[in-house]
């Protein structure tokens, strides 16, 4: 299960600066590295950022085991509250992983370990007293592959609202769906067959509808597990679209294995590798002036 | 690449038919060919092999779905039959005085006899039941339709073959005769055999029906999907949704797949020690027939259970849990129902099993002679499968058709419950 590394009094490290541009890249950069200073939600204005945004999550020394086999190396990443950030890297890096962390769906594999510190508006989401399913309504999350309940689109989009009580009457329900499929710019295409099964629409219309069903909770970070890896590009561009619409009312944490599509649609990235978190920062400055020159070699496609 | 003479086009002896190549192909083919007409070999042995099955047992059954009758003038006299009273009284002196009025000229005492063996033993309450009925025929004179008795049953069918010495079969020289008359006078119909589904079971194969062991198995399997069904499935949703993965629940899921397969009789033996011997439940019952068939199904059912839950997608049970669902909404909104389908035909082929299943109820005394059908799971009763076992144990001749018949019934009613789960599988089935 999961171990707790920090007690809730000790104080939560604050997130690290970047490293500047001009250092040169060390044997293990990073966050370790990076000066710590003890308060917590006022992290340092990085430079070249004016103005940086609130860390809406913030891990820290965040290490994985499954069974014995460690996946993630002592990992430590901040959120940015109300932008996305893309996570990339090659297959098997711990992204995935990481991303799971977030809302703690690796509780449900048993042989998953987690140890280190995962913080959702500064309260430790791996603390005994929180409750997973109230962390899963603030953290919702989006799938590889589209998984639309077998029922039908309203229902799909109704199930949130009605489990966590968020709905009291039909109209209020029936608008709360309204909303999201529009949240998620399905509405015009579904509105007359909200009937029909989810599983009916194709690919992209799915996954917009997994996106409404996420987004009809109301959370306030959404997790996307490379959202469109099994759609074609131009599904894929209308879920680029609609990233880019949510990150006005939502933090956006994104796989993916696409680094256009990172290029594209986040304001951060991180770059991991064999488990670690080899760069973070700026996409900007990530894709134009990494520090690491195995960040380097990746976003230019010698490996990975 | 430029080495190729520009225009160079492959020849006709290209890649494509050098012998070897032409060997291999040839070899994979036979390959295929052979394994296909194996498999279809295979199959075309099992469909003869069940088709000679069923239409060897049908063949077999095939008297048995008709039973013949005389017409007896009946006169109920009322020195023996009370108007009052209808239901005491000397029936079976009226039939036989009826039979004995068919031939007048037969007048001793001994000839008598084999004329009133012409008649079923059952023909008394078929005359009760109408005057009882209508007690406004005392007094009166009325042709009823009476059962034959089982060697004229026999007789007419071609089951005792007339053309036999007289010493070898078991109607008389007379009796043919006696009958031949009859069928001339019109007195002889043949019917179906309604008996066969709404009498008990009794000595008299012509007056012998299915009725106790339908019923029978009814309350039997009634109690069995009562106490196994929902066991079952809620054992097998917490072994695989909710148990810890440890030592124990490791030891109870191979004690589980053990338990699938221990014979059937052993079950039985364990009836007779608990239920009966320890709890003193009654015997021949349907109740603890019922629970000890339970205790069969239910691994059946735990198993086909836990791999209809195994065979949800993980990503359904993700999606439910992304969007906040906890463990318990998850299985009970999504899993469960997708499930459902797969439990079902779980559920009714244990139920078939248990349908079919003779060892343990011969152990707990289900294979009693019981000539009444039960009146509840505290009655004592016989069950399909046990019937057919009582049946193919008489000496009658006419039983030898009724048991393949009663086999007919349960065979019916197997591929019912097959057709259902089929039926339900089809019916609850979700894409995702």
């Amino acid at each position: 299960m999961v171990t707790q590394a920090h007690p809730k009094t000790l104080p939560h490290p604050e997130p690290p600066r970047r490293q500047r541009h001009d250092q040169p890249p060390k044997e293990h950069p990073g966050l370790q590295e990076a000066p710590r200073a003890p308060v917590a939600v006022h992290p340092e204005v990085p430079t070249g950022v004016e103005e940086a945004p609130r860390a809406k999550m913030a891990a820290r020394d965040v290490d994985l085991w499954y069974g014995d086999k460690q996946a993630l190396f002592g990992v430590s990443l901040d959120i940015a509250e109300g932008e996305v950030t893309a996570l990339i890297g090659p297959s098997g890096c711990g992204k995935s992983t990481f991303i799971r962390c977030l809302n703690r769906m690796n509780d449900v594999i048993d042989i998953a370990r987690v140890k280190g510190d995962i913080r959702l508006d500064d309260e430790d989401i791996y603390d005994k007293a929180v409750d997973v399913v109230q962390l899963r309504a603030k953290v919702g999350m989006v799938f590889q592959k589209p998984n639309p309940f077998p029922k039908s689109i309203f229902d799909n989009v109704a199930y949130g609202p009605r489990i966590h009580g968020l709905a009291r009457t039909k109209s209020e329900l029936d608008e709360a769906v309204e909303t999201s499929l529009r949240g998620a710019g399905l509405w015009e295409e579904v509105k007359d067959r909200l009937d029909m099964p989810g599983t009916s629409l194709s690919g992209g219309q799915q996954q917009r509808l997994c996106i409404a069903r996420a987004i009809a909770v109301s959370p306030e970070v959404i997790l996307m597990d490379e959202p469109c890896s099994a759609l074609d590009p131009i599904a894929t561009a209308h879920i680029e679209e609609l990233i880019d619409d949510l990150s006005r009312n939502f933090t956006i944490v994104i796989v993916t294995h696409n680094m256009q599509q990172a290029a594209r649609v986040s304001e951060k990235t991180a770059f991991f590798h064999l488990g670690k978190l080899i760069e973070w920062g700026d996409t900007d400055q990530i894709f134009t002036n990494p520090n690491e020159s195995m960040t380097q070699d990746y976003i230019t496609g010698r490996f990975g | 690449m430029t080495d190729i003479p520009r225009g160079a086009r492959p020849t006709a002896a290209g890649w494509s038919n050098t012998d070897d190549a032409a060997e291999r192909v040839r070899r994979r083919h036979a390959a295929d060919r052979r394994l296909r007409r194996l498999g279809a070999g295979a199959i075309a042995v099992a469909i003869g092999l069940l088709v000679i099955l069923l239409s060897s047992i049908v063949i077999s059954s095939w008297t048995a779905w008709t039973t013949t009758q005389i017409r007896l003038d009946v006169t109920i006299d009322p020195g023996r039959i009370d108007a009052d009273d209808p239901f005491r009284g000397r029936y079976q002196d009226l039939v036989r005085e009826a039979v004995y009025g068919l031939f007048p000229e037969v007048e001793s005492a001994a000839d008598q006899r084999p004329l009133r063996d012409l008649i079923s033993n059952g023909a008394q309450f078929e005359v009760r039941e109408r005057v009882v009925e209508n007690p406004g025929l005392v007094g009166k004179t009325v042709s009823i339709w009476v059962p034959a008795s089982d060697s004229i049953d026999q007789l007419r069918k071609g089951v005792i073959d007339r053309e036999l010495p007289p010493g070898r079969r078991r109607v008389s020289d007379r009796q043919i005769a006696y009958y031949d008359a009859l069928v001339e006078q019109g007195r002889v119909r043949s019917v179906p055999n309604t008996t066969l589904f709404t009498a008990a079971d009794s000595r008299f194969p012509e007056l012998a029906g299915l009725e106790g062991a339908l019923k029978g198995s009814f309350y039997l399997l009634l109690i069995t999907a009562l106490l196994s069904v929902p066991m079952g499935v809620a054992a097998a949703v917490y072994l695989e949704e909710f148990a810890p993965k440890n030592r124990w629940t490791d030891l109870i899921e191979v004690n589980i797949n053990n338990l699938a397969a221990v014979p059937s009789i052993v079950f039985g033996l364990l009836g007779l020690a608990v239920f009966l011997g320890f709890f003193g439940l009654p015997r021949s019952a349907p109740l603890v027939g019922g629970m000890v068939l339970s205790l069969m199904t239910l691994p059946t059912i735990i198993i086909a259970t836990r791999s209809a839950l195994k065979a949800v997608p993980p990503s359904i049970r993700e999606a439910a849990l992304g969007v906040g669902a906890s463990h318990l909404q998850m299985v009970g909104h999504h899993v469960l129902p997708l499930a459902m389908p797969g439990i079902l035909t779980g559920a009714i082929i244990g139920m078939a099993q248990a349908l079919g299943e003779t060892a343990p109820l011969l152990l707990i005394g289900m294979n009693a002679f019981i000539t009444a059908a039960p009146e509840g799971v505290t009655s004592p009763s016989t069950a399909l499968p046990t019937q057919i076992f009582i049946w193919f144990d008489s000496p009658e001749r006419g039983f030898v058709a009724r048991t393949s018949a009663a086999i007919v019934v349960l065979l019916g009613f197997l591929i019912l419950m097959n057709a259902l789960a089929v039926f339900l599988r089809r019916r609850f089935e979700r894409k995702w």
